[in-house]
């Protein structure tokens, strides 16, 4: 690991104005940054330590939706009876992540910033070829081992999958990233590679994450998030699906349905064509499975991948009919 | 070996009598963190080596550019395959060595992706890693054979030793009215203890002590000792705490001989920590495998015939065998077998021994096997077995010294509900969930060693047992203090135990499962002669109170010695000692038979695996046995299995502490658990490199994949397996498991699954 500065933020300023400086990386739980320092592929030259800011840990709740601040630990934020009242599927999605040990250290902040688990990402000793790291270099996972690589979203430049959770359940109710001067809607937040992989999101040198904005509503409410995988705990997606749910009175018809996908795209994928097909229809079990299956349009696979084509309808399919109670 | 009668005071209390549920005496220590393990150990004036790995499966390494490296702050050596360390190739584990051949634990010639080619030692960690990344190394790349499936592996070749063969199994299977032939595989497995591997190596003038976790203190500080041409005790190596080995803590590797070699020329003590990933290649796995099997039987599911060919990866430089045969000729009586093994050379460093070597997929293909001759036979699984019931054992035609394998399965049987098993497959189901039940059987051969052990009696009472023996979590502290409770007569909490050091007396390997029985024996033997010297003292002594009862033989309970009749004097220990001014009791004792004694009998007995005997080298044959009862929910959609229930019943002999044993046993259960559905090294077929090599990436089965397992011991004391009535436990409990398991998922979901992991995506 080569030698940084270490400095510790007393205001969002100062941290936004050191973190201008070329080399410069914001600390907050450190479980991604450490990581990737240690695999070689951060080599932040100054560390700026925000965990201390104050006020950005606060997680708040009124009429709207909730606030939740940056620095606020995935496993407070999970607990948290407001968020796991009005978004159970924010509570679950991150409950269903990591460990118990990291959701006590990691930040929702640093959450959305997390990079992909393409293990060529990750061994940059070994695989130099990575256009996520080192822009035009090459992809290295294209004729590799793709069993976990994206089937969505992806370019000849990138397959790599987005790996987080929480993300996913934010971007199917609508939610939007604080990033101080700006806000933006988290679905615009993440991009997918096309020929710049090495841009995750949209955010930009000097411009820090203050908190996530979660608008409420009955289909958030009604949330669930389903995870698939073959550990039972503390591993990625498969496949994964946030799906809220809000029926007419009539208790079958669907007045409002969101639909995301995680573990099989390259940024979490809301699956707004799902959703076409089933607003103000009535739920059954056959219907659903059709619909489900357009979460897969477009959907490309690589090698190993392609099970998750198989997979990921039925998760999406599985999770609605939990919430409409017909599984 | 003496056979010595064993009292028989049976408790079941948790009195830390023999046979009783002692807990872990270290267990305090681990989770307060008081343990000092090994890289743990403070050392004045430490150095920090990095390794260097290669990023190629093949070729040479054509120059090393250390310039950078050199130039970054803290560096204080960097080594390459150019450098001499001035080392020897040290002996085997069979005590053969090559003749002044030099060593070069960093080749130019690379054999594998991630092989140690460079070191750097810097006054930091992080600057020693630091500057291992700023080595420039050029290779001249030549074709890899990245895995043993890639297409230029070739079929591999014959292991002479390995073919097993008697009747006529072609014939015979081709007469046969049943007959099923499958493929199964498995794929690189690691050890991944808790603990990486590394060491600190300090000189002392031509004194070298090594703190590294060790299962064998005596073999790995010969090996240190012969790589410096050294006389073996001056090299000392301590273990005391080992945070898990499986396997892979029982020899010296190319990074222990970097780091005293880089130790020796800088004239300081140097720590090196392999990486995690590093370990993935610092020292092999267990190799990947593929057997076939032909099963030809009647109509009754009666087995006539076995045809089996099997193979197992290794690397391109050395051999190790995964003998897929290890289990197959054993298990059943069949009157016509045939079977071969082959091995595969790749580039892969190469395999080693991981938990129940060639047991462990040897059963898995046969355990699987029997489950498809069930349903060809439409035969229950369990009766199945039943059915082929081996009397005696079929290859060595020699008789079981004990096998509990009927018990096994009727008690597993019992426990588990199997007789209400519907024998359809996809017949159970609750909502999506597909519940499926299966059976598998496991074995594991007896070894026996020899090895010594020291007791002191000190004037305070104080009992210490002393052994260069190692405890890397199975529980030797505490079954030595039981034994010399047992032996001695004195209370448990009396008795120190120090372990784990190769200055202190031999002790045989803690590998195949045969550390317990070799070690409790020489315990036992030590500490009945400190009673008998305790006694003759008590008896014979001029100011003993003792020497006017009477009395021709004392009894020692609950630490203080008496008359047997109950009327004379009663002392402790330490009474006894300071009446009679004695401040120690110190007795030896090994139990090598009488040709064995002196320095060379020792020396081969601690220091080589030549002196173990083998499963069948007497009149018997002795294995410890086990049936593992497995229920699994599949997710009809998802693929996903979820193992929900295991009952698993075991013939381990004589159990000295339950409470151990069944730890012993749930931990190589839960292991298989992994094996069966997740574990498996990803090689990328282009360059042989090992992609997932960190934990978060190579999975291991946690807490939620574990269910209740409950654990049943069916054993009887086997006194011809070791000389307390012990059987081997610790790898047993993972053999059987993974058949079990596929087992179950095919009654779950009607498909086989034949190679490992059964992940969801197989399912689907
Ligand atoms: C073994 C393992 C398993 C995991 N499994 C899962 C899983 O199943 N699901 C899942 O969702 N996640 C998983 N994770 C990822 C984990 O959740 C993230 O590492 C964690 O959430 C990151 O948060 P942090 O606070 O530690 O971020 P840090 O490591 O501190 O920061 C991450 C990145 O974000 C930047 N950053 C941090 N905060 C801000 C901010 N406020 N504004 C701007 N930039 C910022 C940092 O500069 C850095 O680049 C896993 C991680 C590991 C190591
Ligand atoms: S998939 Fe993306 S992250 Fe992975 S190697 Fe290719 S470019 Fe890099």
């Amino acid at each position: 690991m080569r030698d940084f500065s270490y400095s510790r933020a007393t205001s969002a300023d100062q941290a936004r104005q050191a973190a201008i400086q070329s080399g410069a990386m914001l600390l907050a739980g450190g479980t991604t940054l450490l990581d990737l320092a240690k695999c070689g592929v951060f080599e932040p030259e100054a560390v700026i330590d925000i965990t201390h800011l104050p006020g950005f840990s606060d997680i708040e709740m009124d009429a709207a939706g909730a606030r939740i601040g940056a620095l606020a630990k995935m496993g407070e934020v999970a607990d948290h009876p407001a968020i796991r009242a009005n978004f159970p599927a924010v509570s679950e999605s991150l409950l269903l992540a990591a460990s118990a040990q990291l959701r006590n250290m990691a930040t929702v902040g640093g959450n959305l910033l997390q990079r992909t688990r393409c293990p060529y990402f990750r061994d940059p000793a070994t695989f130099p070829a990575c256009n996520k790291r080192s822009p035009g270099s090459g992809c290295s996972a294209i004729g590799g081992v793709t069993r976990n690589h994206a089937v969505l979203g992806t370019s000849e430049a990138c397959i790599a999958s987005y790996p987080g959770d929480l993300a996913v359940a934010l971007v199917a109710f609508d939610a939007s990233v604080d990033l101080g001067g700006r806000t933006v809607l988290a679905d615009e937040f993440f991009l997918t590679p096309g020929d710049r992989p090495d841009r995750d999101t949209v955010i930009e040198p000097g411009e820090m994450i203050a908190g996530i904005v979660i608008p409420a509503s009955p289909a958030a409410k009604n949330s669930t998030y389903l995870k698939v995988r073959d550990r039972q705990s503390y591993e990625f997606a498969a496949a994964s699906a946030a799906v809220g749910l809000e029926l007419e009175e009539d208790g079958r018809t669907v007045r409002d349905i969101r639909v995301a996908l995680g573990g099989v795209a390259t940024k979490p994928w809301r699956a707004r064509a799902v959703e076409q097909a089933l607003v103000g229809k009535a739920l059954d079990a056959a219907s659903v499975e059709k619909a489900s299956r357009l979460a897969m349009e477009g959907a490309v696979s690589h090698g190993a991948n392609r099970y998750k084509i198989e997979l990921a309808p039925r998760v999406v399919a599985r999770a609605i009919l939990q919430m409409g109670g017909l599984a | 070996m003496t056979i010595m009668e064993t009292r028989t005071k049976q408790g079941d209390a948790s009195d830390g009598a023999l046979g009783g549920r002692f807990s872990r005496l270290d267990g305090k220590l681990k989770i307060t963190g008081g343990a000092t393990y090994a890289l743990e150990h403070p050392v004045e004036g430490l150095a920090y080596a990095v390794l260097v790995q290669s990023t190629i499966a093949a070729g040479r390494v054509v120059k090393v550019d250390t310039t950078k490296a050199e130039a970054a702050p803290g560096t204080l050596l960097v080594v390459t395959p150019e450098t001499d360390l001035e080392l020897k190739v040290a002996s085997d584990w069979y005590g053969n060595r090559p003749d002044d051949q030099p060593y070069h634990p960093l080749p130019r010639e690379v054999a594998f992706n991630g092989q140690a080619i460079a070191a750097v030692i810097a006054e930091t960690l992080e600057q020693a890693t630091e500057a291992a990344r700023l080595v420039e190394v050029t290779y001249e790349e030549t074709t890899a054979v990245a895995s043993m499936d890639s297409p230029n592996a070739g079929e591999g070749k014959l292991v002479d030793q390995f073919n097993i063969a008697w009747g006529d199994a072609e014939e015979a299977l081709a007469a046969s009215p049943l007959r099923i032939e499958a493929e199964y595989s498995t794929p690189r497995e690691y050890h991944v203890p808790i603990e990486p591997h590394g060491l600190t190596a300090r000189w002392d003038g031509d004194r070298l002590t090594i703190w590294e976790p060790s299962q064998w203190t005596h073999g790995m500080a010969r090996s240190y000792a012969e790589l410096f041409g050294l006389p073996d005790e001056n090299v000392r190596l301590l273990s005391p705490f080992i945070g898990g080995g499986f396997g892979s803590k029982a020899a010296v590797y190319a990074y222990g001989a970097v780091a005293a070699a880089v130790a020796r020329r800088l004239g300081r003590p140097v720590k090196l920590a392999v990486t995690r990933p590093q370990n993935f290649t610092s020292y092999g796995g267990r190799a990947a495998t593929r057997q076939t099997l032909e099963l030809g039987a009647n109509s009754d599911g009666i087995l006539q015939a076995i045809v089996h060919r099997g193979a197992s990866e290794t690397s391109t430089y050395a051999d190790f065998p995964e003998q897929t045969s290890a289990a197959t000729p054993l298990m059943y009586a069949v009157p016509n077998f045939s079977s071969e093994h082959r091995l595969v050379p790749a580039n892969t460093v190469m395999p080693g021994a991981l938990r129940a070597p060639g047991k462990n997929p040897s059963a898995f293909g046969l355990e699987c096997a029997m489950d498809e001759l069930a349903y060809a036979a439409g035969v229950d699984p369990v009766e199945i077995r039943l059915r082929n019931y081996a009397e005696h054992d079929p290859q060595s035609g020699k008789p079981w010294s004990t096998r509990q394998m009927r018990e096994a399965l009727a008690a597993g049987s019992e426990a588990f509900g199997w007789a209400k098993r519907s024998f359809e497959p996809r017949s159970m189901r609750d909502g999506r969930q597909l519940i499926g039940w299966g059976v598998g059987c496991g074995t594991f051969p007896v070894l026996r060693a020899a090895s010594e052990a020291m007791i002191r009696l000190l004037s305070d009472g104080t009992v210490e047992v002393v052994s260069g023996a190692i405890d890397m979590g199975q529980g030797t502290y505490t079954i030595l203090a039981q034994t010399a409770a047992e032996a001695l007569g004195v209370p448990v909490g009396q008795i120190d135990v120090r372990l784990g050091d190769s200055s202190l007396p031999g002790a045989t390997v803690a590998g195949g499962s045969m550390l317990a029985g070799a070690i409790t024996g020489a315990v036992h033997k030590a500490a009945t002669a400190a009673r008998e010297e305790l006694i003759g003292l008590a008896l014979n002594d001029a100011n003993s109170p003792f020497r006017d009862t009477g009395a021709n033989t004392l009894t020692v309970t609950d630490g203080r010695i008496a008359v047997p009749r109950g009327d004379g004097p009663s002392l402790t220990v330490a009474e006894l000692m300071s009446a009679t001014g004695r401040d120690l009791i110190e007795t030896r004792r090994n139990t090598l038979p009488e040709a064995d004694q002196g320095p060379e009998g020792h020396k081969r007995a601690w220091t080589t695996m030549t002196a173990i005997q083998g499963p069948t080298a007497g009149d018997y044959s002795m294995y410890s046995w086990c049936a593992h009862f497995v229920e699994v929910r599949v997710d009809e959609d998802f693929g996903t299995i979820r193992v929900s229930r295991i009952v698993s019943a075991f013939d381990c002999g004589r159990i000295y502490n339950p409470k151990l044993a069944e730890s012993q046993w749930r931990g190589g259960i839960i292991m298989g658990i992994g094996q069966a559905l997740l574990e498996e090294g990803l090689v990328d077929g282009r360059n042989g490199r090992v992609i997932n090599n960190n934990l978060g990436d190579y999975l291991v089965a946690t807490n939620a994949d574990v269910p209740h397992i409950e654990v049943i011991s069916v054993g009887i004391p086997d006194l011809n397996a070791s000389v307390l009535g012990g059987k081997g436990v610790g790898e047993v409990g993972i053999v059987g498991v993974a058949p079990a398991i596929a087992n179950a998922v095919f009654h779950a979901t009607g498909k086989r699954v034949r190679d490992l992991p059964i992940t969801l995506d197989k399912l689907i």
